[in-house]
């Protein structure tokens, strides 16, 4: 394997263990304040429960996150030493002000966890919240710092170097409203749905389980709206990549030739020898109209630019198909669910629709890293959009391959384990009936 | 040496920022170390005590590593490059240590002895991760001992300028030295001492108590034994730092003080005045870690990167002792929170 692609998959995959883990550490605190909320205004133990077991669920995988982000921080250098030397002066701020972030959440993440017995009741309330707060800071700032990446901002590129550096118009990048937004949102989407999904199994098999009934309703007021809302913000999020990155949308596209007026494809599958997509189901005027509001507006395809600087077409487009296909279906499977809650109806009577709540559990994840590499592959060959090529940036150390196993390893055997143990507890759900919960 | 401008606040913010990571995180692989060695009548109560004293702070303690990271790449980035370069292999392997010794307690504290499974294949899971936990406390301070011990040898040049360039030339050899090792086996000494002192304080049952003032005093001599070993090591294999530590500037005044906290720690165990005990082996840890820096100032990486010469532009350093500076008005109140929530007694049942 060479070590430029041995650099590249350890870094996609640390990225694609942490985000996970990061993504539960924004979702999860706020699901477990809205439980303890509940408890603490009506009195209904099995929200106590709740928060209790959701404190525990979110301790563990937190953990794996600080230690995963701390990886990630180092091999910025251990893979990237020249990328760093270069950008760091110019994109550290966000990741210092990101330090602090975290360091808040984890400060309060202990006192939560271990807190229960030591402080008032409206004390232990707040901790929580700053912990919620905190975590969708953290990843208001990284992803500030991805979004540089792509847009980059703050700097002139005199000569291999970088010159009058402005470290707060670096932040400021156009980038950065589309992608932390919809990077907020898909976390609190995915960590949603997916306890969401668990419960809602858990009724298939006990309709009158109130644990589950109460788990069921708070999961979905975290990630139902989120889910809707995320398709909104996506299109956002496309017109940026159209006029920013416009190579990175005729990869996402595939789309080959120059054209005004350009269909849209849905799946097919691009030849990046023959430069053209086959079998895709074609939406006249689709592109041009999502990414200029205009069906007859020109988008450039993939052949005028030079071959050197395309992604790597078929992942970037698949990636893209993925994550529309899975994300339009969480939107619609939340919109039925927020929309029969509203109505205050049962959902346990639509079997239906708790079957459906099962299947979107994992999407949001799914949809998650399907996004990211939508974002990094699509960005390539450039680590920072064309100024710096991934291949000038990687580390001289040789035998990449032997870290890049040794880490893969590592987390598999983690996530097995972070995996099995979640089972475990969800396997002992307390089986609360309807009638004695409260 | 032309006074203090920005680039000298941040090295300073970065040298406290590790002095704390040191003082709380390298206290938090210590109590690892006393779980590997728990012996004795009271070894659950031991491993027990160390949990407890760990659980809330560790993550918190932890960051502190980040932040030192975080100030080196943005302020230093020459440095970080330099060290992710040339230390790409034990920093990889301290790395797994990192998530090794986290994830394993954290498995050990939620999903262990005490929630439910006192007995029965959830304590035997429990078991083992605690020897995950406690293996990976011991591994990890090592690495960052040599790391440590690599920069101060001067032995960190540019990838290419050390003559053959040859692959254990570049990316082994400047780490992987009598020295270096010796460094990284103060750490860890260092460590463990600290953590043994701290839970003379944590201990209520006063057996427990003199069980960690035992292990305190031994670690204490050990600590003497092993920094001048790597004291003499310095000076046969690093003319330039052995002459710093000896000769720099203030280091003699540096050395009566840091022997005096020393042995001021020593005869507060011995007379069983524990808080003056932690707070002594604290500015003990302190200056050693301070007199390394004064050996090797105004170099960050000996031989050529000084200071003023790796620091990022003014409007970088500028801005992050701002950034400091508000993080730390959010910061501070809530470690003082969090200390004073967990190290006193709860307030009832």
């Amino acid at each position: 394997m060479p070590d430029l692609l041995a650099a590249r998959s350890q870094m996609a995959m640390s990225l694609g263990f942490h985000i996970i883990f990061a993504m539960v550490g924004i979702g999860m605190p706020l699901l477990m304040v809205m439980a303890e909320r509940r408890w603490q205004r009506t009195g209904d133990r099995v929200y106590l429960e709740l928060a209790h077991r959701w404190g525990k669920g979110t301790a563990i995988l937190f953990a794996v996150g600080a230690v995963s982000g701390t990886v990630l921080s180092f091999e910025l250098g251990l893979l990237w030493p020249t990328f760093m030397e270069h950008a760091g002066p110019i994109i550290g701020m966000p990741f210092s002000l990101e330090g602090f972030a975290f360091f808040t959440e984890a400060v309060f993440l202990g006192v939560y966890l271990y807190g229960w017995e030591r402080i008032s009741r409206r004390a232990h309330l707040a901790a929580g919240w700053a912990v919620a707060v905190s975590g969708m800071l953290s990843a208001l700032f990284v992803v500030i710092a991805n979004a540089w990446m792509n847009a980059p901002t703050g700097f002139r590129w005199v000569d291999g170097r970088a010159v009058d550096i402005d470290p707060i118009a670096a932040m400021m990048t156009a980038a950065a409203p589309t992608q932390v937004v919809h990077m907020i949102l898909a976390a609190y989407a995915s960590t949603g749905l997916v306890v969401a999904g668990v419960h809602a199994g858990g009724l298939l098999r006990q309709p009158r389980n109130g644990f589950h009934r109460r788990a069921l309703a708070v999961a979905l007021l975290v990630g139902a709206p989120a889910a809707v809302l995320q398709p909104l913000v996506g299109d956002q999020s496309a017109r940026f990549v159209a006029r920013f990155q416009p190579v990175k949308l005729a990869a996402l596209e595939a789309h080959f030739p120059t054209q005004r007026g350009a269909p849209l494809h849905i799946g097919g599958w691009p030849d990046e020898a023959a430069g053209e997509t086959r079998w895709a189901i074609e939406i006249p005027y689709g592109l041009s109209l999502l990414a200029f509001e205009d069906p007859h507006a020109e988008v450039k395809g993939l052949l005028d630019f030079p071959r050197g600087d395309w992604p790597p077409v078929a992942i970037v487009h698949l990636a893209f198909q993925v994550m529309v296909a899975l994300g339009s279906f969480m939107a619609l499977v939340s919109l039925v669910a927020l929309w029969q809650m509203w109505r205050r109806r049962d959902l346990t009577r639509h079997r239906w629709l708790l079957r459906a709540l099962v299947l979107t559990a994992p999407m949001g994840f799914i949809c998650t890293e399907a996004g990211w590499v939508v974002t990094e592959v699509g960005r390539q060959p450039w680590i920072i959009q064309g100024v710096m090529r991934t291949a000038q940036a990687v580390t001289p150390m040789p035998g990449l391959v032997v870290p890049f196993l040794v880490f893969t390893a590592l987390y598999v055997g983690l996530g097995l384990v972070v995996a099995w143990l979640l089972y475990q507890q969800v396997a002992r759900s307390p089986k609360v009936a309807e009638e004695n919960a409260a | 040496m032309t006074g203090l401008g920005p680039a000298e606040l941040v090295a300073g913010a970065i040298l406290a920022a590790l002095t704390a990571y040191v003082l709380l995180g390298g206290a938090d692989f210590g109590g690892g170390v006393w779980d590997l060695l728990a012996f004795g009548p009271r070894k659950r109560q031991q491993r027990a005590l160390i949990a407890e004293a760990i659980g809330p702070i560790w993550e918190a303690n932890h960051v502190w590593l980040i932040i030192v990271v975080v100030l080196l790449f943005t302020c230093f980035p020459s440095v970080f490059a330099r060290l992710a370069i040339t230390l790409h292999i034990p920093l990889a392997l301290m790395l797994i240590g990192i998530v090794l010794r986290g994830s394993a307690f954290s498995f050990r504290s939620h999903y262990g002895p005490g929630h439910g499974e006192e007995t029965g294949p959830g304590a035997r899971t429990s078991a083992h991760w605690g020897r995950v936990f406690a293996s990976a406390s011991v591994g990890t301070p090592v690495l960052l001992g040599i790391c440590a011990g690599a920069v101060a040898a001067g032995a960190l040049r540019a990838p290419g300028a050390s003559g053959s360039g040859g692959f254990v030339a570049t990316f082994v050899a400047p780490w992987l030295t009598p020295f270096g090792l010796s460094v990284g086996l103060l750490t860890l000494v260092l460590f463990a001492f600290l953590a043994a002192v701290y839970l003379t304080v944590e201990a209520r049952d006063p057996a427990l108590r003199e069980d960690f003032r035992r292990r305190a005093l031994v670690a204490a001599g050990v600590v003497f034994l092993v920094a001048f070993g790597a004291l003499g090591l310095s000076l046969r294999e690093v003319p330039p730092v052995g002459r710093g530590l000896t000769t720099g500037p203030g280091a003699v005044a540096l050395h009566v003080s840091t022997g005096a906290a020393a042995l001021a720690a020593i005869a507060a165990l011995w007379w069983r005045r524990f808080r003056l005990a932690r707070l002594a082996a604290a500015a003990q840890v302190t200056l050693i870690v301070w007199g390394w820096a004064l050996a090797q100032y105004p170099y960050l990486v000996p031989p050529d990167l000084t200071i003023r010469d790796a620091a990022a532009p003014r409007i970088t350093l500028v801005l992050i002792l701002w950034a400091l500076v508000a993080g730390g008005l959010v910061l501070f109140p809530s470690l003082v929170y969090l200390l004073r929530v967990f190290k006193r007694e709860p307030a009832g049942p």
